[in-house]
């Protein structure tokens, strides 16, 4: 198989990941036999995990490694999470491939882990730290949505911060049946415990409004 | 398969934080190429200047290409909005986003502008480019049906239509753009529009070199009907007066757009078509407070334009404050 990073962008994730404070951990789930974009999103994570000493790449098979597969929820292929320095499940989840304007939500989950945090203000701090039901938040979004890494990065921050929190980006056309189940038609479509749904990149203020009001 | 990636090295990159202890010379409502290229001159006459702002880039952000920029012969919107972003960075130019704005005042020589979360900046200058949005069919059906079939970005939304039958609603280039673009994943795309093209001729040229696009002139569209999901739209045809139905499991609507004129509609001159009316130096009724882009009554909304009236707004309010401070 090609290359899946050109030698510009490998150079620039090279600068981006010297930042990185810990080791971050990919946990990469696929399957043998059909597969759509399996290959490419493990040749990515391979390539990816040779740009820095930090970047390590756990491979598991969604059939035989069920075991594994149980720990991270994971149901579809192909799907990875990130772990932290510690080797703990932060809630960091992505179905599908991160291409096209993805990269744009898979690199800053990069740098989040390992410990490069975003300003989040002070009183959404508390109000998110105090969501104390499970929360799994899945956005929906396509590879040519410009709108959608924002609205992946806010579920995966909100991840980082609490542990009842899971969020996950779920590539649409990879998992059609599922885009379809939930009437995704627009994107970037935020769907909460698979019942409350926004659409558009959402400000944290209107997920942490849907999620306490639940 | 092959996959592209558009990486954004300005995701991970920080601005410089916008501080509401102060007074800025210019502060700036919205993020697109007129308040860009604004924050870009202003700092570099010195003034102290910050951009609020929901997303930067604006609707560049739902332009797949840009082929009529001087210099640059094709961009994609959201790289042009990066290259611009960047270039603000380099200066140091304060950048607050995802913030909304929901009030715009002026007590005595000052502006005061309120953010949605009570966060209040002031300024001797603001300049309003918050551009414009867009504009609804107004049609039974359209909200009922809202992201079950009607969606209003085509580079966005087009892959989730693959295999399907899909309508653009509207003549001008951005209908057209987006029926191209939908053209490629979509089995069938059909153009609806209540009058004649008047998009560009390269680009409608193209339009007619694709084998599934369908294009229906003088029609008018009367309701997206469906059951859970969108199932086609009702139109009429003006030239013979009949109604027909067309079936379709979705529809784009690129009819143009409205001006974002919410926070200043009571405090300033509008035209008819609800755009900010501006002089020559782009000043607004209210002394001070400066328009430029597509909110302003500009006429031919297009991005160099934007950026060259943005321009003109920020050494205009360097003048002002020159002589009034």
């Amino acid at each position: 198989m090609q290359k899946m990073l050109n030698e510009e962008i490998q150079n620039q994730l090279r600068q981006v990941f010297a930042e990185m404070k810990e080791d971050v951990t990919m946990v990469l789930f696929t399957q043998e036999g059909e597969c759509y974009s399996c290959e490419e999103t493990m040749g990515l994570l391979e390539e990816v995990e040779q740009l820095s000493d930090k970047i390590h790449l756990k491979k598991f098979d969604l059939n035989k490694d069920v075991e594994e597969a149980k720990k991270y929820n994971i149901e579809m292929v192909p799907s990875f999470v990130l772990l932290n320095s510690q080797g703990e499940y932060q809630g960091v989840k992505f179905n599908g491939i991160p291409a096209g304007h993805e990269i744009n939500s898979f690199i800053p989950a990069l740098l989040e882990m390992s410990g490069v945090k975003q300003d989040v203000p002070a009183d959404f701090a508390q109000r998110i730290a105090k969501i104390d039901k499970p929360v799994n938040i899945k956005v929906f979004v396509t590879l040519s949505c410009p709108h959608c890494p924002g609205a992946v990065q806010k579920a995966h921050v909100l991840a980082m911060l609490n542990k009842n929190i899971e969020g996950e980006m779920i590539e649409a056309q990879t998992f059609t049946d599922l885009s379809n189940k939930f009437n995704v038609s627009g994107v970037p479509k935020i769907v909460i415990n698979d019942k409350y749904e926004m659409v558009g990149n959402q400000p944290i203020e209107e997920f942490l409004a849907q999620i306490e009001a639940m | 398969m092959s996959f592209n990636f558009n990486f954004n090295i300005n995701e991970t990159k920080k601005a410089v934080k916008l501080i509401n202890d102060t007074i800025y010379d210019l502060l700036v409502i919205g993020g697109g190429p007129a308040g860009l290229n604004a924050a870009l001159y202003a700092k570099r006459k010195g003034l102290t200047t910050g951009i609020i702002t929901q997303r930067i880039g604006g609707q560049l952000l739902n332009t797949s290409s840009v082929d009529n920029y001087l210099g640059i012969s094709q961009v994609s919107g959201e790289e042009l909005s990066e290259k611009y972003l960047s270039h603000l960075k380099e200066l140091d130019v304060g950048i607050l986003e995802e913030a909304e704005v929901t009030i715009v005042e002026k007590i005595d020589k000052l502006f005061n502008t309120t953010l949605k979360d009570g966060t209040i900046f002031q300024s001797k200058t603001l300049l309003l480019a918050t551009g414009s949005a867009p504009r609804k069919l107004e049609v039974p059906g359209e909200v009922e049906f809202s992201n079950r079939g009607v969606a209003y970005c085509a580079i966005c939304d087009a892959p989730l239509f693959k295999d399907k039958n899909v309508i653009i609603a509207g003549g001008g280039n951005s209908a057209v753009e987006a029926a191209i673009d939908v053209a490629k994943f979509a089995t069938q795309v059909t153009l609806v529009h209540r009058s004649q093209l008047r998009a560009d001729q390269i680009l409608i040229d193209h339009m007619m070199n694709q084998s599934n696009i369908t294009v229906f002139l003088q029609t008018q569209i009367l309701q997206i009907v469906g059951d859970d999901k969108m199932t086609g739209v009702n139109v009429l045809n003006k030239e013979t007066s009949q109604e027909r139905v067309i079936e379709a499991d979705g529809i784009f609507i690129e009819i143009g757009n409205l001006p974002s004129n919410v926070l200043v509609k009571d405090l300033v001159t509008l035209n008819l078509q609800g755009e900010v009316v501006v002089d020559e130096k782009n000043m607004t009724s209210l002394s001070g407070l400066y328009a430029a882009g597509d909110v302003t009554q500009m006429p031919y909304k297009q991005i160099v334009i934007a950026v060259a009236d943005g321009a003109k707004a920020a050494l205009a309010a360097n003048e002002y404050i020159n002589q009034n401070f």
